[in-house]
């Protein structure tokens, strides 16, 4: 498990981070959200070790990450795979040697059993078939499922994907964050996944924390985010068309239009809230 | 102040890079790869520079040496130390520092933009010991072998040209090439030779590192490398002139 202890990062004389407290939960897809400049990718470099903290610990399964020495870093993040918004593939790189690149690193297994395992997260990222590809002859969504398939080459137990929806298109956001939450369950990882599409937030978010001005600001889970009285996370969220229906819905509640019944329980039990027609509608 | 710190930057870079190897033999495959791009990538212009830097110091010596009282085979031995003691080892790090570090510059900062280092960082790799000491390393073994074919080669294209306007023989050029020469000499080279190569890879490694920012950026810090780079060689240039020609 990852625990987040007050943790504060500044630059210059600017504050980013106020203090941050947080546990991710394990196993599960966890959501950094918030608008641009809220500090979710500070937040997330601090996670991972790209920035130093200025103060606060950030634990790995109680081992404090701040504290530690180069090299008990790198046992860490020997656990750690990484999406990056740009995918950061080798360019120079094949996909087949992009992927194979942490296997060459830091295993001892013999060239088939590396092609072997190359092939099977290909296959798990359905990209079977595109090892001799270059990065420049593929598309956008096909590099950060690339991205992903090298992420999870060492099976990892933690991880961690900025932006995985930038620059993709609707419809293939929603096989990436499919796959980010297929790969979640399947391989039981830590997944932290910072985004501000809230399209993502609905899909996978089985625990999100919302950043405002580099504090959390709420935190909680897909089905209870909609139902949230925090102002400004109702600002951030429902500033997106996709919510508009939803916070219609809210507003239908609260005036005692909604069917009565209808709770948190049974929130729980949908992908998404569902509208149930007033009573002189029927 | 800027200096300073650019200096205690460099320098933590340079400290940074001291650690073990996660997996030798990727380093060994980077090491080599680092020596094919520095060494052959810049064969082609080294080779070109050295017999026109040779040929044109033997017609400009036999220009300046008008008195009948000089023996013509001076002109090998001056165009023989000349080359050996300068144009080798500065000239072609001169050029080195815009072909080698430009390259070097571009390669990490783009690396850096385009969160590739930061990839290697999350691998758990050290990168200033993937990617710097291996271009560090190929440089201190490659370019010394340039330097020493740079001077082959000038003082062959010297002979040539020579020959070919007629300024001095072919034998005449040999015999003066063999006489009064100073092992001492070819040993400054060498010294030389390592100092830029080291000079050569590291400063453009440092500002290709720790670009900032994107494609401009990159320009940038390739342009800065460069500058840097050269003004740096002629220092060192002076410097081991001084400490090593008493």
């Amino acid at each position: 498990m990852i625990e987040v202890k007050n943790i504060k990062k500044g630059f210059n004389d600017r504050s980013v981070l106020n203090g941050v407290n947080v546990n991710m939960h394990p196993g599960q897809c966890n959501l950094i959200i918030g608008s641009s400049g809220s500090g979710k990718t500070v937040f997330m470099k601090c996670l991972v070790g790209l920035f130093q903290p200025d103060s606060g610990d950030i634990l790995y399964d109680g081992n404090n990450f701040t504290k530690m020495n180069v090299d008990q870093k790198k046992e860490i993040r020997k656990q750690i795979g990484m999406l990056f918004q740009g995918s950061a593939l080798f360019s120079s790189m094949t996909v087949e040697e992009n992927i194979i690149f942490p296997l060459d690193m830091f295993t001892n297994y013999s060239r088939k059993q590396k092609i072997d395992r190359v092939n099977e997260v290909l296959d798990r990222v359905n990209l079977k078939g595109a090892n001799k590809k270059f990065p420049a002859e593929i598309s956008g969504g096909m590099m950060k499922r690339v991205g992903i398939a090298r992420a999870i080459v060492l099976n990892p137990k933690y991880l961690f994907v900025d932006e995985p929806n930038s620059g993709l298109d609707p419809q293939t956001s929603g096989l990436i964050d499919q796959l980010i939450k297929e790969i979640t369950v399947e391989y039981n990882i830590t997944t932290i996944v910072n985004t501000h599409d809230m399209n993502s937030v609905m899909e996978i978010g089985d625990h999100i924390i919302y950043m405002y001005q580099g504090s959390k600001e709420w935190e909680g889970n897909n089905k209870e985010i909609i139902f949230s009285k925090n102002q400004r996370l109702n600002e951030f969220i429902f500033a997106s068309e996709f919510l508009r229906d939803a916070k219609d819905m809210r507003m239908l509640e609260e005036t005692g239009k909604i069917a009565n019944d209808r709770n948190m329980e049974q929130l729980t039990n949908d992908s998404a809230p569902t509208l149930v027609p007033p009573p002189e509608a029927e | 102040m800027t200096f300073f710190s650019e200096v205690g930057n460099y320098l933590i870079m340079i400290k940074g890079m001291f650690s073990k190897p996660e997996n030798w033999r990727m380093y060994w495959r980077e090491f080599m790869h680092q020596c094919s791009e520095i060494g052959i990538g810049s064969l082609g212009i080294v080779v070109i520079i050295s017999v026109f830097m040779g040929a044109v110091s033997t017609v400009q010596t036999a220009y300046q040496l008008t008195s009948p009282l000089i023996p013509r085979y001076t002109i090998a031995q001056v165009v023989r130390d000349t080359v050996i003691l300068e144009f080798a080892p500065t000239l072609v790090s001169i050029v080195l520092s815009g072909v080698v570090g430009s390259k070097i510059a571009g390669e990490l900062g783009n690396m850096r933009v385009s969160e590739q280092i930061d990839a290697l960082e999350i691998m758990g790799i050290n990168t200033k010991a993937y990617l710097v000491m291996p271009k560090i390393i190929a440089a201190l073994v490659v370019i010394p072998m340039l330097i020493v074919i740079a001077a082959v080669l000038g003082i062959w294209g010297g002979q040539i040209a020579g020959a070919m306007a007629g300024i001095i023989s072919k034998d005449e050029f040999q015999k003066g090439l063999f006489m009064g020469f100073i092992p001492y000499n070819a040993f400054f080279a060498m010294a030389k030779a390592y100092t830029f190569a080291f000079l050569i890879s590291s400063i453009p490694a440092y500002y290709g590192y720790n670009v900032k920012g994107g494609a401009l950026e990159i320009g940038r810090a390739s342009t800065r490398a460069v500058v840097v780079t050269c003004v740096s060689v002629l220092f060192a240039d002076y410097i081991l002139a001084a400490i090593l020609l008493k």
